[in-house]
């Protein structure tokens, strides 16, 4: 950043009243990750009982990318995800997630990445006995609790405003919402920390398709703005070609590939060539090239 | 940096710009972790502030930008020296106006009361159109199965029976042991000044054959399997379960509230009477070895002392009292509407009306139980 080491600009202790809160207390200041890969998955084994989800998987997320996650029902985009977060403990193999392991993590030092990331799950996941600002001050209340009452809320309310919800949401309790809104609420509360990652489980799944469309510019415009790495699982295809600078697919119990979509159209795989090339696969781009083609008029008319 | 260190707090100096305008030169981390107690001194900032300079920021997300933002329009400041990225974050936040509401809308207390009052006695009055629509339609569905009792679910019923009926077992077979125990203990302690200690006989075998033995189980069935029809129900309320049922064609009282009410009305018939044997062979194994009674001597007597109506004062209530914690359960159960926190309030009323009714039916069955002379 453009200052110098700050705490020497800062005034003296004595100048400003004293803090709030004991400073013992709170949890470690977070750092910004500066790395090249913020998500490093080495070795990743993955077993229900008798029944292997992933073996020896790997695979590294770029920092500022937003990387989708394919592959068909049941090849475990879902466990990949949760294990990443913490919630499934891997059989075997290393996550790293902004240079702290996963797999290895006392739950102390996990807290401090969790304050990281946010995570928005297939159906919202809302506390449904709060109304939706109330969930965004959830993680917000946990994680500073030196941040007063009148700041939480002008908080809830621009997050709330920032994921397209009306502000006349802010005030409605989940079961009061449709299920596109849920999750653009989910996803105000997976940004209230104002994470540098950000995991969206199927976020366009079961959205009409100018919802879709839009959460699809909103997860775009999120990342440029706020520089955040985004970890999607979609089936989505229009996803995939609107927003995704990577695409990682998930067949055979690993990541059978990452790369852009051409890169992948490149490789001959059935699976891939299938899903890609598929009668839905190839509309999705004719909608994309249509797309394109008529941005580049615009912009040779201008 | 050491991860250890004290958090640098943002913070903001005074200064005099050209012409003696004020100019606030924030400082510092503008984040999210740094970024509270900041706020309430740049709130409580007042006077003319011509601008906000941003140049000493050190770092800046949403939360900072916000709080810049806030500041600098609410005092009609510029915002200079602002990063590109400031910028960009600005200007994601500048289009609310952050007071909107948080909180549902609540109205006024002289408005409030009469209305939760007017709610309330409302509900009474729907509650108890519900519990009666409730009855009619589990006797209409009833009815349908004695029609066609090929659609009568033989093994929920039976899976139903042993979640009611036989793990409580343990459990009420224990407990009606124990309170055996203490009845006979304490019914002796004031017989013996008589010198009627030979009447606990009387006394236990009365006792829990006409009223301990089906009270006590009822209110541990109650606990135990009230509360669950009524959790189990609720959640499949919730998670749409009892609608995608509908839609299949499954009617939900012939597949989940028949079974469960049978199920609770038979096995409290069954487990009322265990339970009466078991608070018998609880005071016999007192008086053995308190008392000198012998075990065998006691439990001859019961047949001699205990009238055989007394048997049939706990069997015929028994049933009455299963079907009103079934019904409890269920009912509440199929009232849960929105949220999580609804499951544990029915749940909770679904217990608290079964043994409030139970207990209320119990004082009306024993009215009319001596009445019929049966006392």
């Amino acid at each position: 950043m453009n200052a110098p080491e700050t705490p020497a600009a800062a005034p003296p202790a004595a100048a400003s009243p004293a803090p709030l809160v004991d400073e013992a207390k709170l949890p470690d200041l977070p750092e910004h990750f500066d790395g090249e890969y913020p998500i490093v998955i080495e070795g990743l084994v993955n077993s229900f009982g008798e029944h292997t989800i992933h073996q020896d998987l790997s695979l590294k997320v770029r920092r500022g990318e937003i990387l989708g996650v394919v592959g068909g029902s049941g090849t475990g985009k879902s466990v990949l995800m949760r294990s990443i977060i913490g919630l499934q403990i891997p059989s075997a193999g290393s996550i790293e997630v902004l240079g702290r392991s996963i797999t290895d993590a006392q739950d102390d030092e996990d807290i401090d990445i969790r304050s990281r990331w946010g995570v928005l799950f297939q159906g919202g996941a809302l506390f449904s006995t709060l109304t939706v600002a109330e969930n965004v001050e959830v993680p917000l209340r946990e994680f500073y609790p030196e941040i007063d009452e009148a700041l939480l809320h002008e908080i809830a309310g621009y997050k709330v405003m920032i994921s397209g919800l009306p502000e006349e949401a802010a005030a409605k309790y989940p079961s009061e919402l449709s299920g596109g809104m849920k999750k653009r609420a989910g996803l105000a509360r997976a940004l209230a920390l104002d994470p540098e990652l950000l995991f969206l489980d199927e976020p366009t799944a079961g959205l009409d398709p100018i919802g879709a469309a839009a959460f699809d510019r909103l997860t775009k415009e999120l990342q440029e703005t706020l520089g955040l790495t985004v970890f999607l699982i979609t089936h989505d295809l229009d996803t995939l070609y609107e927003i995704c600078d990577r695409v990682a697919v998930l067949a055979e119990k690993q990541v059978i590939a990452v790369g852009t979509i051409p890169e992948l159209l490149a490789l001959d795989h059935p699976w891939i060539q299938e899903y890609f090339n598929g009668p839905r696969g190839r509309a999705a781009k004719d909608s994309q090239a249509r797309a394109k083609s008529v941005d580049n008029t615009v912009n040779g008319g201008a | 940096m050491n991860r250890r260190s004290m958090r640098e707090w943002a913070d903001f100096k005074t200064e005099t710009g050209e012409g003696g305008a004020t100019v606030i030169a924030l400082t510092g981390r503008y984040t999210v972790s740094c970024v509270g107690p900041v706020d309430s001194r740049l709130r409580a900032l007042d006077g003319k502030i011509a601008a906000l300079d941003l140049s000493g920021v050190s770092e800046i997300d949403t939360v900072g930008a916000w709080v810049a933002w806030r500041t600098a329009r609410d005092h009609e400041a510029a915002i200079t020296g602002a990063s590109e990225q400031a910028e960009r974050l600005i200007a994601a936040v500048r289009e609310s106006k952050g007071d909107g509401e948080i909180a549902p809308q609540r109205a006024d207390l002289v408005e409030r009361v009469p209305e939760a009052v007017g709610d309330l006695v409302v509900g009474w009055g729907q509650g108890t159109v519900g519990v009666i629509g409730f009855l009619g339609a589990m006797l209409t569905s009833a009815w349908h199965l004695i029609r066609n009792p090929g659609r009568f679910r033989g093994k929920a019923l039976v899976r139903q029976a042993e979640l009611v009926g036989v793990s409580a077992l343990g459990i009420v077979g224990l407990m009606c042991f124990l309170v055996g125990i203490v009845i006979a203990q304490q019914g002796a302690v004031q017989l013996r000044q008589f010198g009627a200690e030979f009447y606990t006989i009387n006394l236990t075998g009365r006792l829990a054959m006409r009223e301990l033995g089906v009270l006590m189980t009822a209110i541990m069935v109650a606990g135990r399997s009230g509360s669950a029809f009524a959790a189990q129900l609720g959640t499949m309320k919730l998670t749409e379960e009892i609608d995608a049922m509908r839609t299949i064609g499954v009617s939900p009282i012939e597949a989940l509230i028949i079974p469960r009410v049978l199920a609770c009305t038979l096995m409290m018939v069954l487990l009322g009477f265990y339970a009466s044997v078991m608070a018998i062979i609880g005071g016999a194994f007192l008086a053995n070895f308190a008392l000198g009674i012998p075990f065998f001597t006691f439990l001859s007597r019961i047949q001699e002392v205990v009238p055989i109506h007394d048997v049939w004062v706990g069997l015929i209530k028994a049933p009455f009292f299963g079907l009103i914690i079934a019904l409890a359960g269920c009912y509440q159960g199929m009232q849960v509407k929105a949220n999580a926190e609804e499951v544990g309030s029915r749940t909770t009323m679904a217990v608290v009306q079964a043994i409030f009714m139970v207990i209320v039916l119990d004082a009306f069955f024993a009215i009319f139980f001596s009445n019929v002379g049966w006392g």
